[in-house]
């Protein structure tokens, strides 16, 4: 069954009859980063509005590969459990030079997480299930048919001009937070340089509806004898929808790849039978670009019009989601007067970090992928020809290596007896608790967690931790207790084994920046 | 430094018999997807990060000897 785009209800926006109040805090774009960030801020309190130039969820499947990290982060606003149940679980990758597996990775080997390795949805999905908990939330004031289309900084607010089937109107903000997208007309608007590298390579994508059982992996290949020379790539999506992926070659006319009678040959050849329908056809080509700051002044922006990558390892909209984890309660805070605005600059160290990371793993999953001629080519092919044989080579046979947070480089206090896994910068790792998640127990505000010790005294929420195998070899490691001061964003802020309350409170207060 | 610059190999006049030996009869193309084979089995026999590294930049800086000589413009 196609899916039904329904179309979100539009008002006329307050601004067309009289001049609105400052608001607090505009997002412009509703697609999954703007109204995840909504749902963030709402979840702390903060009242904002929502303004998109559409009224549909995005057309296409889009972002289909949901992180573990990105699941959790969905869940917290509360729309995570919905995600999965619809989506298709997966873990395992798996990838083919002509014919032959040369290399399968498996993203969770171990048990004991809420939330699984990857959960394969259409954009579409989590747009849906993000703008219906938005419209539910009385803090977000979600407007739909509302294209900004003048953005101007005007000292300490910003002044936005909304255009509206009915008419035009201004609004201005303290901070607007531009979800807009890889194209961003906020970048534009403010003549921001969005650098960084094009590679020229065409892709087919096609999502197609039909009844068949391939496993819940993902598949790759290097040059497979149904598509000679290129690559290709296979997901699969809930309702029956694949998603294969094509390498064209630089010089392919994307309007004459985008046609059914170019189409429907090219899938016939991957998944052997006529029988299919086409859902969805996009010919793209990729980009590795960030802007350099991801604040500027009362303008910050998140997702794709901060940062955009090629899509092989899953790292557009789940590195979005990342940014409204490390911004929604920074922005909070400062939006509630709690800390000054160079909080914001955390964010933007953390997120630009987290970009300069994903674009590295991007540019290089690309060059192999589409090597240049002479040495590059040279190399991949060896690679490639070793791989089919030889154990070690496999490894290097890169298809895209996919999104995992990256692990802040935070200094703060650490103790080496205590597990990489859940050192200070990292994510907490979940594990099982009672008949629960850690996850859960964390929630959105900070936490200390005690674990095999009784919690010092501070003005801190304590949680004290049920110890158990998976628990234990998460956050104990060799040592037999621990304190882990945990942020807003479910990220380790600083761990002891042992802490006098001040250490800990001293800890607390720079994660708000607050001088002590 | 990691890298072993000094000569390491017992008999290298057979060991580079042998290199040669393996290169003969091969086009021009088949001889780099030897060479390119030959170098990624090596380092990873070696392993050692910095050695690599060394090893790499050792065979940037080399070479320059019978090269055609600079002409005043380059300098």
């Amino acid at each position: 069954m196609p899916y039904d785009y329904k179309r979100f209800p539009y008002r006329r926006a307050k601004g067309l009859d009289a001049p609105e109040p400052r608001h607090s805090c505009v997002i412009v774009g509703a697609g999954p980063i703007g109204l995840a960030l909504a749902l963030d801020l709402a979840g702390r309190g903060r009242r904002v509005t929502v303004l998109d130039d559409n009224d549909v969820v995005s057309v296409g499947s889009r972002a289909i590969c949901w992180s573990k990290r990105s699941l959790e982060i969905l869940d917290r606003l509360g729309v995570g459990e919905r995600c999965v149940a619809k989506g298709v679980t997966w873990k395992v990758g798996r990838t083919f030079h002509r014919d032959n597996e040369i290399f399968s990775f498996d993203l969770q080997p171990e048990s004991g997480h809420k939330m699984p390795a990857f959960v394969n949805l259409q954009q579409y999905y989590v747009e849906e299930y993000l703008a219906e908990a938005a419209l539910a939330s009385p803090l977000i004031d979600l407007r739909f048919k509302n294209r900004v289309d003048v953005v101007t900084v005007e000292g300490d607010h910003v002044r936005i001009g909304v255009e509206t089937p009915e008419g035009d109107y201004t609004l201005d903000t303290t901070y607007l937070v531009a979800c807009d997208g890889s194209r961003s007309p906020v970048r534009k608007m403010l003549g921001l340089d969005f650098a960084g590298e094009l590679f020229e390579e065409h892709f087919l994508i096609a999502d197609i509806e039909m009844e068949a059982d391939f496993p819940s992996e993902r598949r790759f290949w290097f040059e497979p004898t149904f598509h000679p020379g290129q690559s290709a790539l296979l997901h699969k999506q809930p309702d029956n929808i694949y998603r294969i992926d094509l390498q064209l070659g630089w010089d392919a006319d994307p309007e004459a790849e985008k046609k059914p009678e170019k189409v429907v040959p090219r899938i016939e050849k991957v998944v052997g039978h006529r029988d299919f329908r086409l859902d969805w056809v996009s010919v793209y080509t990729f980009q590795c670009r960030r802007l350099e700051r991801f604040v500027h002044g009362p303008v910050i922006f998140a997702g794709d019009s901060a940062h955009v990558v090629s899509p092989f390892g899953a790292r557009g909209g789940n590195s979005g989601l990342e940014d409204v984890a490390a911004l929604g309660w920074r922005l909070a805070a400062v939006l509630e007067g709690r800390s000054a605005p160079r909080l914001l600059g955390a964010y933007d160290r953390e997120r630009a970090f987290g970009a300069d990371e994903n674009l590295l793993n991007s540019s290089r999953s690309s060059r192999f992928m589409t090597p240049a001629p002479g040495a590059e080519r040279l190399f991949r092919d060896a690679v490639l020809a070793l791989a089919s044989e030889i154990d070690f080579a496999r490894p290097m046979a890169n298809s895209g290596r996919l999104s995992k947070p990256c692990v802040y480089p935070l200094e703060a206090p650490d103790d080496p007896r205590l597990p990489p896994a859940s050192r200070p910068g990292a994510v907490a790792p979940d594990a099982p608790q009672g008949k629960g998640w850690l996850g859960d127990a964390l929630g959105s505000g900070v936490t200390l967690m005690a674990v095999g010790t009784e919690p010092p005294k501070t003005g801190l929420r304590a949680l004290q931790a049920e110890v158990n195998e998976a628990l234990a070899a998460r956050y104990l490691g060799d040592a037999t207790r621990a304190l882990y001061l945990i942020r807003p964003d479910q990220v380790v802020a600083a761990r002891w084994v042992e802490a006098t309350a001040e250490e800990i409170e001293t800890a607390e207060a720079a994660l708000w920046e607050e001088p002590r | 430094m990691t890298l072993v610059t000094k000569p390491n190999i017992p008999d290298t006049d057979g060991f580079y018999a042998e290199l040669l030996a393996a290169h003969q009869g091969l086009t021009e193309a088949e001889s780099q997807a030897l060479n390119a084979r030959l170098i990624l089995i090596l380092a990873n026999h070696v392993g050692n990060r910095g050695a690599l590294t060394e090893a790499l930049t050792l065979a940037a800086k080399t070479g320059a000897w019978g090269q055609p000589p600079a002409t005043p413009r380059d300098i």
